[in-house]
């Protein structure tokens, strides 16, 4: 029993201690290191002998010295077997074994004899593995779309292995492909009319939106209930279906290659989530305080601006955050819409742009980025907020 | 007093909430409808426009001094299917100017020429002529006469509202489209969209709830991908993918784990072989499927962690003291927990992940076997320009989603009655 718990322990976190350092590779390699072998069997092995120096020592010495001394033979031996690699990418090496022999801290001999260790064993380092694999897998690709925008088409047909930024460049030479899409390719326009647009979507659906939910929220008046209720199917239904029918309508009113022509419709595919989020906040506030502004002689307009909007503001403020990121992020409407680069927002511009196959993917990245920023600013900024409007009124995208 | 006061509070709600109905009805519903209506008729991209008559006026001498000139109008109905009633011509000319032998439909007074040519057919076009003489012999100044435009007007009908209907749409949604292996598609894009967004959120969710150092970090960088802008995620994508000089061949590669670059979305089968059973997979399609799962896994994960935090920790304690091992804990009591929350979601991301475009639009455009529904609209629509088909596939989306609708209410109605 304490033999099969001792195995799962060495394999399951030695291939742990694999993945992570085979990741760190991936990493440097993309960095210009030429490293063409990933080393998997003696990586493991070694990290299979390290797991059980570390039991067998147990509590005979220090933590901080034990996990010290650890790493650094591993980090030796690790140096030995694999190819030529600098010391800073061994360095790498150590920390990773210092992080991961921390982590062992509360194995021991005596602890691998409890109930179903072998299973909580298994659940650790999944925890561990998942966490990794996950922040992994999400951050890669934002870390490509960021490095690409600092490199040449041609540097990386050469090798499109070797993201390294050369420092030693002037600013003006590595922010290149920021100062080429903003002067040839006029993207401070861009970000003006999708930022135009992103903002005038989130003031008229909230001025629509307030009353509306206000109304929902408190007033009883005949259809309420169908109103509530087609509000959810609403925005159940897709934008796609749309597209036809407003495509011809708006081609006739000239509407298309408009911004207000966007306006409207965001604004309208946007309402019913808004109405749906909002009008649940203020159900949750004491019909009491609106009593009393009743007494004081107040109409409802008087209630809605002086009661409501001043109590509510931390739900307007995530309807508002969350309007701003559907209007800023979305695509088909301005696809189907815009066709004179004149009324470009800045998701439409790369697509365009990206319809030449000689556009450099640089300049490509580089807006990716200059439209990606922005929300994801917002985002982490007001995560908090963000979160909750997320959940309570279970998103449009 | 108190009816009166209820008259009152209906009539400001309806104030309310008018402006947004309207709004909602006007760009959500009436397209709806009038996607049935369109899908009905045989109309292209470019009879969407009102047609109108059209002239273009050249001026050529056929006397040596100038004192004659030749006004050719080239007439033409811009419509190519629709015809334009009781036209009406008008063109100006200098004083000391008049017309020969002017055609019987129109007539010169005060300088003007003024023309009724009835109605113009479909695609009808003609040259008509003018010729016009100065009164007394002095040369006319053809860039005068070639300044001033003639002014056309008509009646027409707008195309999108006439009532000649047809079949025909449906007709070649069912049968000339592949409609089966588009319907295919779509749910193998779906489903495992779906349930693939479903399980990584779920493994996420169980991740992040854990106490770990950082998890509210984790918890912002999750959801990423999600509130990132389609379009720079798609091209990042489509970069780190690209088959020449792309990061993931080229590392791959250059670790000796594939010896050729694959084509991973431009490719529609690639041949596995598992365990000696030899088997095509739909290569650019699970690729697709693949970038669905990482953008929108997110939105489950976020779900099911709020679930998750909701659940008691008390049972978890109770379980620990019964002796309950961590599989145990999550069968027993974590799933039981959020069987309601996942369904919910299916439904959600199911009907949603039915509805996408823009990711596969942006990945592959249709191609290599990625071709579902919404991209069959817009391609009909918009690259075939046929308005009618691209309408009626919409229609053919909308009833799928309806039906989907009404089995899903029906499922969580009766487990409802269950509980």
């Amino acid at each position: 029993m304490k033999f099969k718990s001792l195995a799962i322990f060495l394999i399951i976190s030695s291939f742990f201690l694999t993945c992570i350092l085979s990741i760190w590779k991936i990493m440097a390699t993309l960095q210009g290191l030429s490293f063409t072998n990933l080393n998997i069997t003696p990586v493991f092995l070694i990290g299979i002998l390290l797991s059980l120096a570390f039991v067998l020592i147990g509590n005979k010495i220090n933590h901080l010295i034990k996990i010290f001394s650890l790493s650094f033979i591993f980090s030796i031996s690790y140096f030995y077997l694999n190819e030529a690699s600098p010391y800073w990418y061994i360095f790498g090496v150590f920390l990773i074994t210092l992080f991961f022999t921390n982590k062992l801290k509360k194995y021991s001999m005596q602890s691998l004899k409890e109930d179903f260790i072998s299973e909580k064993i298994i659940f650790d380092f999944i925890t561990l593995f998942g966490i990794v694999f996950f922040a992994f897998v999400i951050l890669f690709p934002f870390y490509i779309m960021l490095v690409t925008s600092f490199k040449t088409q041609i540097a990386l047909l050469v090798n499109p292995l070797d993201f390294s930024l050369d420092f030693t460049k002037s600013l003006t030479e590595l922010f290149k492909s920021y100062f080429v899409i903003f002067e040839t390719y006029n993207f401070g326009r861009y970000i003006l009319i999708s930022s135009a647009v992103s903002i005038g979507t989130v003031i008229v659906t909230l001025l629509f939106a307030i009353p509306a939910a206000y109304a929902v929220a408190r007033l009883n008046f005949f259809g309420k209930n169908f109103l509530s209720t087609s509000i959810l199917i609403i925005y159940m239904f897709p934008a796609i279906v749309l597209v036809i029918p407003l495509y011809t309508v708006f081609s006739q009113l000239g509407l298309r290659n408009s911004i207000f022509g966007l306006l409207i419709v965001y604004t309208a595919t946007t309402l019913p989530v808004a109405i749906y989020m909002l009008q649940g906040y203020f159900k949750s506030i004491p019909k009491e305080i609106e009593d009393a502004g009743i007494m004081d002689g107040q109409n409802w307009f008087g209630i809605i601006l002086k009661i409501i909007i001043p109590l509510s503001l931390p739900a307007i403020a995530s309807v508002a955050l969350y309007v701003f990121m559907i209007a800023w992020n979305e695509f088909l409407f301005s696809l189907m819409f815009l066709d004179s680069p004149k009324s470009f927002t800045l998701s439409r511009a790369i697509q365009y742009l990206s319809g030449d196959a000689e556009t450099p993917r640089q300049y490509l990245m580089a807006g990716s980025v200059i439209v990606t920023v922005p929300v994801l600013l917002i985002f982490i900024y007001f995560e908090k907020y963000l979160v909750s409007g997320l959940t309570a009124g279970s998103v449009k995208e | 007093m108190s009816d009166s006061l209820s008259k009152l509070e209906k009539r400001t709600a309806y104030t309310l909430v008018l402006p947004a109905v309207l709004l909602v009805f006007a760009i959500v519903l009436f397209p709806i409808f009038a996607n049935v209506w369109i899908s009905f008729k045989d109309i292209e991209l470019k009879d969407i426009r009102i047609p109108e008559p059209r002239a273009k006026k050249i001026v050529k001498s056929i006397s040596e001094n100038q004192s004659e000139l030749k006004i050719i109008y080239k007439l033409r109905n811009s419509s190519l299917i629709q015809e334009i009633r009781n036209v009406q011509f008008q063109d100006k000319f200098p004083t000391n100017i008049s017309p020969i032998n002017l055609d019987p439909r129109c007539n010169f007074q005060s300088k003007k020429v003024v023309c009724n040519f009835g109605n113009w057919q479909a695609k009808y076009r003609e040259n008509f002529e003018i010729i016009i003489q100065s009164n007394n012999g002095e040369i006319i100044d053809k860039k005068i006469i070639k300044s001033q435009k003639p002014v056309l007007s008509g009646k027409a009908d707008n195309p999108l509202l006439t009532t000649n209907f047809t079949l025909e749409n449906f007709k070649k949604v069912f049968y000339e489209n592949n409609f089966v292996e588009l319907l295919l598609t779509t749910f193998y894009f779906t489903f495992f969209g779906t349930v693939g967004a479903i399980i990584f959120g779920i493994l996420a969710a169980q991740l992040v709830n854990q106490n770990i150092q950082g998890r509210t970090y984790m918890r912002g960088i999750l959801l990423f991908p999600y509130v990132g802008p389609v379009v720079a995620l798609a091209y990042t994508w489509t970069l780190l993918l690209d088959p020449n000089s792309g990061t993931l061949n080229a590392l791959l590669v250059n670790f000796n784990i594939i010896e050729q670059p694959i084509n991973l979305l431009g490719q529609k089968y690639i041949t596995m072989s598992i365990l000696g059973f030899e088997f095509k997979l739909r290569l650019a399609l699970t690729t697709v499927i693949f970038f669905e799962i990482w953008r929108y896994f997110p939105l489950a994960f976020l779900f099911i962690l709020a679930r998750l935090q909701a659940i008691p920790q008390s049972l978890y304690e109770a379980a620990e003291v019964d002796g309950a091992s961590p599989i145990q804990k999550f069968i027993h009591i974590t799933l039981p927990q959020i069987t309601a929350i996942i369904s919910i979601l299916f439904m959600i991301r199911f009907i949603w992940n039915f509805n996408k475009f823009e990711d596969i639009f942006l990945l592959t455009g249709g191609a290599s076997g990625t071709r579902t529904l919404p991209i069959n609209v817009y391609q009909q629509g918009f690259a075939v320009s046929d308005i009618g088909m691209g309408s009626a596939v919409s229609i053919v989306i909308v009833m799928l989603l309806l039906s989907f609708m009404v089995i899903y209410f029906r499922l969580i109605g009766k487990r409802a009655n269950e509980v």
